[in-house]
């Protein structure tokens, strides 16, 4: 009995000694991110971002599809012929501009999450394999990525859309495959500084399998880039998709998708300069946001940066 | 050198061998039946179908198909266009020096403005002037270009009237193409105005272009400099007593090029894809537009080769960059 109260509180000591730690790494994390104002800034908009997309359906004036035939191309509410109804006023087919730009940050950010997962996952995967096996399999799949990469990417984007066939969800797993090579090469540069390091050797003579070893052991390790390529990445997705949108190969009219709302924007660039200008500049800010969380990021991450 | 560049090239071969498999892959995954996607043509009858089936070889077996593409292609041979029935090879070469142009103008630009806004920025770290360039940079690289476009047509083609919406030259203006690059063709041509219109027409799609070039270099341009100011080198050169002036434009600056000399090579890729969005926006007729009105237009030939010359022009360009790099820094040549 004794000898089971004393384990637990020995267990229990050790948890609260991890809870400490981590508890400690965040403090110092959130030190330095702090350090970085503009990375802040960027978390503060970013967050906001997060909290218009999710109550997108509360605080949007208007239904983003519904037609108001009677207020076609009304400017916005401080120009001439502006009403408060529409205050970022409303497009060629008398739609609200703000509760569309509003619903617009669900699409953005949901590809941004979406193409970001399927690209890390897949890519700190395959780099994990490329790096611990290393020899044939590694030669394999580091030519595969060379021949991923040697396309311009927004070109090997819109070839794979013209063959899933347009629409969203084809043209975020087009970006997916576009993006995973950076995680692969960087995940594997990573396993392979650290694989050689006491820690690792140790764990595997204690005979931790290859996927423990893999998932366990080197991973952790490897994460630090890995997360700041994946605020990279997840700006990348969004001006991608945005631009697949322009294209008229992301998402299809009429969902209020940024970019798509540009493309449709495009022929009244000389008429109605409130149709064009919102929906980029409401891109502009999100990839501006994430971009200066990615730069605090770095600094917060990078130990090199950080004695300096 | 020579045992360098030899070992670059031959790294290069089972890149290009898995392009020609990507374009050749293309068509096959394209959902629908190749030969109609390939011949473009409605209502065959099944005697003109078995025809263009023996014409395109899609009766034999895959591997048999795909060395006789590769045959194909190293013989000149990269198919036609389904819409103007021309050789694919030759409308590339047509359009292809407008995009070159193009992106020579964005990356001169990028340059002769990147990099003195990083030096400057780098040699007064930390101060409003180093936090607005950066700040600047920063915004330049979150762009979405294709809404940078049509705001400056907005601002000034629209508004001020200044600049031309779109194309290379004013109609005004016909003269046979000799080197293909508009600047120089139309000095030759002797046209008066000629020159002033095309150039007019290049000013905003270059702009735009060289904008997230001109955000990359600036900030990998203060970096590096930053790194070298702390070097002993430098520190030494100060101590001589030499003009700050002499102290960042020679001892340093000559050594923080190097990263941005390959951040400038690794950018060809980046130009071409933006220049697919550039060209859409400024209807420049280059290869990024052609490219997304074949897929648009389901121009499946083109798609294929495009793709495969697109990727084949970057590898080449990423192969000189690599062996002037070799030429600059000597360190990488021995590795």
């Amino acid at each position: 009995m004794t000898e089971q109260t004393a384990s637990t509180g020995a267990e229990t000591s050790a948890r609260e000694a991890k809870a400490q730690t981590r508890r400690r790494m965040l403090a110092e994390f959130w030190f330095y991110f702090s350090e970085n104002k503009g990375a802040v800034i960027g978390l503060w908009v970013f967050l906001a971002l997060v909290v218009i997309a999710l109550l997108a359906p509360v605080i949007a004036p208007h239904e983003p599809n519904q037609q108001y035939r009677d207020a076609l191309l009304v400017p916005p509410v401080w120009q001439e012929g502006g009403q408060w109804a529409y205050i970022l006023g409303t497009d060629a087919v008398g739609r609200d501009m703000l509760s569309r730009l509003i619903y617009g940050a669900q699409f953005s950010l949901f590809i941004g999450v979406i193409v970001v997962s399927l690209a890390m996952a897949g890519g700190v995967s395959v780099g994990l394999i490329s790096g611990y096996m290393r020899g044939a399999v590694d030669t394999a799949i580091m030519r595969v990525m060379d021949i991923v990469l040697a396309f311009p990417s927004l070109l090997l984007a819109l070839v794979l859309v013209a063959i899933l066939g347009p629409g969203l969800l084809n043209a975020m797993i087009a970006i997916a495959i576009v993006l995973q090579p950076h995680f692969v090469r960087l995940t594997r540069s990573s396993v392979f500084n650290e694989i050689n390091r006491e820690y690792v050797i140790s764990a595997r003579v204690a005979g931790a399998s290859p996927f423990y070893l893999m998932t366990r052991t080197l991973l952790p390790n490897c994460l630090g880039p890995v997360i700041v390529q994946a605020t990279l990445s997840f700006s990348n997705a969004i001006l991608d998709a945005a631009a697949l949108g322009f294209l008229g190969m992301g998402a299809q009219p009429p969902t209020p998708e940024w970019g798509t709302m540009l493309a449709d924007a495009r022929e009244f660039i000389l008429r109605a300069w409130w149709v064009v200008t919102f929906p980029g500049l409401a891109i502009l800010v999100t990839v501006l946001a994430i971009n200066l969380i990615g730069d605090g990021l770095r600094d917060a991450l990078d130990p090199k940066l950080k004695r300096s | 050198m020579l045992s360098f560049i030899l070992k670059r090239i031959g790294l290069l071969i089972p890149t290009f061998i898995g392009i020609t498999i990507v374009a050749f892959g293309f068509v096959r995954v394209l959902p629908g039946d190749p030969v109609l996607l390939m011949a473009g043509e409605r209502g065959l009858t099944d005697e003109r179908y078995n025809m263009l089936l023996k014409q395109f070889g899609y009766d034999r077996p895959i591997w048999q198909q795909y060395f006789d593409y590769l045959g194909g292609i190293l013989s000149g041979d990269f198919g036609h266009s389904l819409v103007t029935k021309k050789p694919v090879l030759t409308e590339f070469f047509a359009l292809f020096p407008a995009t070159v142009e193009l992106a020579l103008c964005a990356i001169i630009f990028a340059i002769a403005v990147g990099i003195p806004a990083g030096i400057v920025a780098a040699t007064r770290r930390g101060s409003f002037l180093d936090q607005t360039i950066m700040g600047t940079a920063l915004v330049g690289y979150s762009m979405p270009i294709f809404w940078w476009g049509l705001l400056l047509i907005i601002v000034f083609s629209g508004w001020l009237g200044w600049t031309p919406v779109s194309g290379r030259i004013s109609l005004l203006y016909f003269f046979e193409p000799v080197t293909g690059f508009m600047l120089i063709d139309s000095l030759l041509s002797g046209q008066k105005g000629a020159f002033i219109s095309a150039a007019s027409h290049l000013i905003l799609p270059s702009i735009v272009l060289a904008t997230i070039p001109l955000a990359v270099i600036a900030r990998q341009t203060r970096s590096a400099m930053l790194e070298v100011l702390g070097e002993d080198y430098v520190r030494t050169a100060k101590a001589k007593g030499l003009s700050p002036r002499r102290v960042v434009g020679v001892h340093a600056l000559r050594n923080a090029m190097i990263p941005v000399i390959t951040v400038i090579g690794l950018m060809v890729g980046t130009l071409l894809a933006g220049a697919i969005l550039t060209e859409t926006i400024f209807s420049w007729p280059g290869i990024g537009k052609w490219m997304v009105d074949s897929i648009t237009r389901r121009d499946y030939p083109v798609v294929q080769s495009g793709l495969l010359l697109i990727a084949a022009v970057v590898m080449i360009v990423n192969l000189l960059v690599d062996m002037t790099y070799g030429l600059i820094n000597p360190r990488i040549r021995h590795d």
